[in-house]
């Protein structure tokens, strides 16, 4: 947030507010998310998305049915450790997606105010977006099951 | 007709009922027929879900010293 105040200055009054607060929240996100990579050096590793997209077979039939996710958990320590995950599992995405996810999914943006942030069409976002909810849908499965 | 393929391609379009009627309508009659697109569809659902359940309130100090801020900054008409 500190990165807010310093960019004050820059604030137009012809802005959307909202619009001008999300683009300097993703700017240090994005810079946060590249210092904690150099820092890791090897720690967090972004996964190759197209190998956590469901696969198919020739007739359309998914190659590994999916099973049905237990109910949420019903404990404070339950659904820490859940969020927790969640939280490792999307830093696991790559950075192009895990924006995009954070934007639509987490901040609750429409695909237009995304596509103007990120300055990407409205296409993109929305074909990312669905990507990267699969993959994480993915990442979950193994420890859902 | 749908298949697993095309239901999960477009499931994005499907949880926001924004598919025109009549592909919304095969959808359905696939997932009334299969077990792993229904586990699949209520799966996203839940990772929608769980990614919104991560975020973390900004503090109400926070929001305040924001708009006092941008107040401050703001010419006046």
């Amino acid at each position: 947030m500190v990165s807010v105040f310093r960019s004050i200055g820059s604030f137009e009054a012809t802005s959307s507010l909202s619009t001008w607060l999300h683009r300097i929240v993703v700017n240090a996100s994005l810079m946060k998310l590249r210092t904690k990579k150099r820092r890791l050096a090897g720690g967090v590793v972004e996964i190759d998305i197209d190998e956590y997209l469901p696969r198919f077979l020739e007739d359309g039939h998914q190659v590994e049915p999916s099973q049905p996710w237990p109910e949420s958990p019903e404990t404070q320590l339950e659904r820490d450790e859940l969020r927790t995950l969640v939280r490792e599992s999307i830093d696991k995405l790559p950075e192009t997606h895990r924006v995009v996810l954070h934007l639509r999914d987490i901040e609750e943006l429409s695909t237009e105010e995304t596509a103007e942030i990120l300055d990407i069409t409205p296409n993109a976002v929305k074909i990312r977006l669905h990507r990267a909810r699969q993959a994480l849908r993915t990442l979950l499965d193994e420890h859902m099951r | 007709m749908s298949t697993c393929e095309t239901v999960i391609a477009f499931l994005d379009d499907y949880v926001a009922e924004t598919l025109p009627a009549d592909r919304r309508e095969s959808f359905d009659h696939h997932l009334a027929a299969c077990p792993s697109c229904v586990a699949y569809l209520a799966s996203y659902r839940e990772t929608i879900r769980l990614a919104k359940a991560t975020i973390e309130d900004i503090p109400p100090e926070v929001i305040t010293a924001i708009v006092a801020t941008i107040a401050r900054n703001t010419p006046r008409p």
